[in-house]
């Protein structure tokens, strides 16, 4: 088999993303379609900007979603022979069932950098946005009453805000992200008291709407307490119920095929670069939630509701929080990025990830070493990075730029 | 005013001690300490002979305790084990524990000796932290002139093709932390197989095989262009963008008031406008994000100082983390945590200062 010239290297990536092409372009025509009646995503296909933005972001979340059918190899397999060989080299003892080529060369340990890049996508956007939503809960939550009641909370609030803030995020990272500190069992309370936030938004969420229906309330409560509830053990103890059920009956000796570690579970190690993350993000949020907050209360419409007798929290989370939206999706949007950008120095220090993880941060530290010899392992995930946090700030001004049209 | 700075001071040096007790605190969990007594001891010590070996140097005393030895309020325990031998934190291989003085902490100017560098804490960090400002005066002179330069280009006529261009540029600033544009960098500028290199050492443009060097390490002796450009570009274009976006909103604002059409309306030339009436209004807003950008450094400078192998005040922090090296871990926290929180008080009380709108007190 023949090395590919470059032109063919290109053509063979481009065509092993067809099913990502295929829905960017359905995801496409089908918004531009209905652009009018989807209100501010709609807008957003009137700005070229935001547009770019929200192809580069669709391009990786298709990317990770298909990785399985993009990747040409393992992104474990060390293929011997193939340690450092320049893109588009032929696979040494291909099978007939083999992609024939490395189309992005192979790293240090002989493994196919483009499978790793893929597959890595799937990592970055897994914890990402799921780690930015919990700290926009936690902000959220904290935020609110801060800004709503002032006095004492909001002291005490914002000095622990400040406290978290005034540390260098790097130290906080060396200090909490180490083997060491999971031994401790930190990391575990940590989350635990950090998970039970969202749950707590939730029930006020209903409480506070539903508190004169009681029916209703109760409905909705229940379904919270049992999925929160599920997700809560899983994650955050590692105690799935379905695993507890089964060790009661069947003890834990007996191994299953079918979710072996139950629904929920989270390594300790990803959690606690989990954790980490929305504990550098939350006091952020906090800041700008109480901020809008401090400005929303004065509105007309929140006297309004005050006169009519609602509770406080009706007001902050049924009145002011989705007039404060704008903002916080235009920031919800960068922080992403952020902490996709988090997460890659995270992955460089080495700290939390496994070292042999296709994260991009762990791809470029481990590239880095032989960089001035062998450019072509740490570059792709570089470009990688670069391209799904810039189509994130793209989207985020494009949204930006259309929100403040109204 | 003086009641504003004085109040300032006093949450500064709360917020320190919180922030110093929790590093202690997490520096000082067991199997750090554990680990601590296996490095300095014997690697395969029983438990008990770790838990003596805590003992005997005061680590396992009550965390409050140890924190107060550590700051210097509190005398530090000196124990004599029953072969006569004296234990003391203030001990050095050259003091023995006997001679050693009773308080040795953080308000006596001593922070500790280091287990891995075996030197006092305060000689390394002094040491260190003299070369990473020299690449924090590079990297800021790089930085602020540019990122000024750009946002008031891009805000002085706001939608323009310019102003477009430059905030794409900024916003893909942003979108590049140090360990992804120091790769491009080495990529295209440091390698002699790919990028520019190999053809501007073809055509005869350059002495050695490279345009610069991939590492920083001769630049610890001798500064010169050609091993620091790529660590201070890494570290200016990524703080560069944000301050950049700033002084553009400001600067745009600035372009919409009042007294700018008046002297628009009166004839005054554009440059003259900009330089002499825009200016100076502008760039109240920057300073405090400037100032605010110091701290933020701090994680590139560690993240560019491994990567280029720099060996200053960021890659101390590794080495001490890595080697689980407590004492001087704890001793670069302090500084970083110093760092951010004067930045932070000069911010405030500059912006108070700068603003004549806002009047403190």
């Amino acid at each position: 088999m023949e090395p590919l010239t470059s032109f063919n290297i290109f053509t063979n990536i481009v065509s092993q993303f067809w099913v990502v092409w295929l829905g960017i372009i359905l995801v496409f025509l089908i918004s531009i379609r209905t652009k009018r009646s989807t209100g501010l995503y709609g807008k957003l296909f009137d700005s070229p900007i935001g547009m770019t933005g929200f192809v580069l972001v669709l391009f990786w979340v298709l990317t990770a979603l298909f990785a399985d059918l993009i990747m040409t190899h393992n992104p474990l397999d060390q293929v011997s022979g193939m340690k450092n060989k320049v893109p588009g080299t032929p696979l040494r003892g291909a099978t007939e069932n083999d992609y024939q080529w490395y189309l992005l060369g192979g790293d240090h340990l002989a493994r196919d950098v483009f499978s790793r890049v893929i597959a890595g996508s799937r990592i970055v956007l897994k914890i990402a946005p799921l780690a930015t939503l919990f700290a926009f809960m936690v902000g959220i939550t904290l935020g609110l009453p801060a800004g709503y009641f002032g006095k004492k909370i909001d002291t005490t609030l914002s000095f622990l805000a400040n406290l978290i803030l005034a540390f260098p995020v790097i130290l906080l990272f060396y200090l909490l992200v180490t083997p060491e500190i999971i031994e401790t069992g930190l990391p575990k309370y940590l989350a635990g008291v950090m998970f039970l936030i969202p749950i707590l938004f939730m029930l006020l969420l209903w409480q506070s709407r539903f508190h004169i229906r009681p029916k209703v309330r109760n409905k909705f409560m229940l379904w919270t307490l049992l999925v929160g509830g599920w997700i809560y053990l899983g994650a955050a103890f590692n105690a799935d119920p379905l695993v507890i059920i089964r060790n009661l009956f069947y003890g834990p000796e007996v191994e299953w095929s079918l979710f072996p570690k139950g629904l929920v579970y989270m390594q300790p190690n990803i959690l606690i670069v989990f954790v980490s993350v929305v504990f550098v993000n939350s006091p952020t949020v906090f800041r700008i939630v109480r901020g809008m907050t401090m400005d929303i209360q004065t509105r007309d419409y929140v006297a309004a509701a005050q006169t009519r007798g609602e509770t406080p929290w009706y007001i902050m989370l049924w009145e002011i929080l989705p007039n404060a939206r704008g903002p916080l999706i235009v920031d919800f949007c960068l922080r992403i990025g952020y902490t996709i950008i988090l997460l890659g120095t995270l992955g460089f220090f080495g700290l939390g990830l496994e070292s042999e993880s296709p994260d991009w941060g762990t791809t470029i530290n481990s590239g880095r070493k032989l960089l001035s010899i062998y450019t072509h392992p740490a570059l792709p995930p570089a470009l990688s990075l670069m391209s799904l946090v810039l189509g994130l700030n793209l989207l985020a001004d494009g949204l930006r730029e259309q929100s403040l049209k109204d | 005013m003086l009641q504003f700075i004085l109040k300032r001071i006093c949450v500064m040096l709360i917020t320190a001690a919180c922030l110093t007790f929790i590093v202690f605190f997490l520096t000082n969990l067991f199997p750090n300490l554990e680990k601590l007594a296996k490095n300095q001891g014997n690697i395969r010590m029983t438990d008990d002979a770790v838990i003596s070996w805590l003992d005997k140097r005061g680590y396992s005393q009550n965390i409050f305790k140890k924190y107060g030895e550590w700051l210097g309020v509190l005398p530090s325990l000196k124990v004599v084990d029953d072969k006569g031998q004296a234990y003391s934190r203030c001990s050095r291989p050259s003091i023995p524990a006997s001679e050693a003085s009773d308080f040795c902490g953080l308000l006596q100017g001593n922070m500790g000796f280091s287990s891995v560098f075996k030197d006092e804490v305060s000689a390394i960090i002094s040491k260190r932290l003299n070369l990473t400002a020299y690449l924090m005066m590079a990297v800021l002179s790089v930085m602020i002139p540019m990122a000024l330069a750009v946002g008031v280009i891009s805000g002085m006529r706001e939608g323009s093709r310019t102003d477009r261009t430059l905030s794409t540029f900024s916003i893909a600033t942003t979108a590049t932390p140090e360990y992804v544009s120091g790769v491009i960098f080495i990529v295209i500028f440091a390698s002699s197989k790919t990028g520019l290199s190999p053809f501007f050492a073809e055509w005869g443009w350059i002495d050695g095989r490279t345009i610069v060097k991939g590492s920083a390490a001769s630049a610890m002796d001798n500064i010169t262009f050609r091993n620091f450009a790529l660590p201070v570009m890494a570290l200016a274009l990524y703080g560069m963008g944000y301050i950049a976006r700033m002084t553009r909103a400001s600067m745009a604002e600035v372009m919409t008031a009042q007294y700018i059409r008046t002297a628009r309306l009166k004839g005054v030339k554009f440059s003259t406008i900009v330089f002499k009436h825009a200016l100076r209004n502008a760039l109240i807003a920057p300073f405090t994000v400037i100032m605010l950008q110091i701290p933020w450094l701090l994680t590139g400078v560690v993240i560019v100082e491994t990567m280029f192998n720099y060996k200053g005040f960021g890659w101390s922090l590794v080495q001490a983390a890595d080697n689980n090296d407590i004492q001087l871990l704890l001793g670069i926290s302090v500084i970083a945590v110093f760092v951010v929180l004067v930045t932070q008080l000069i911010s405030d009380i500059g912006y108070a200062f700068l603003n004549p709108r806002i009047r403190v007190s």
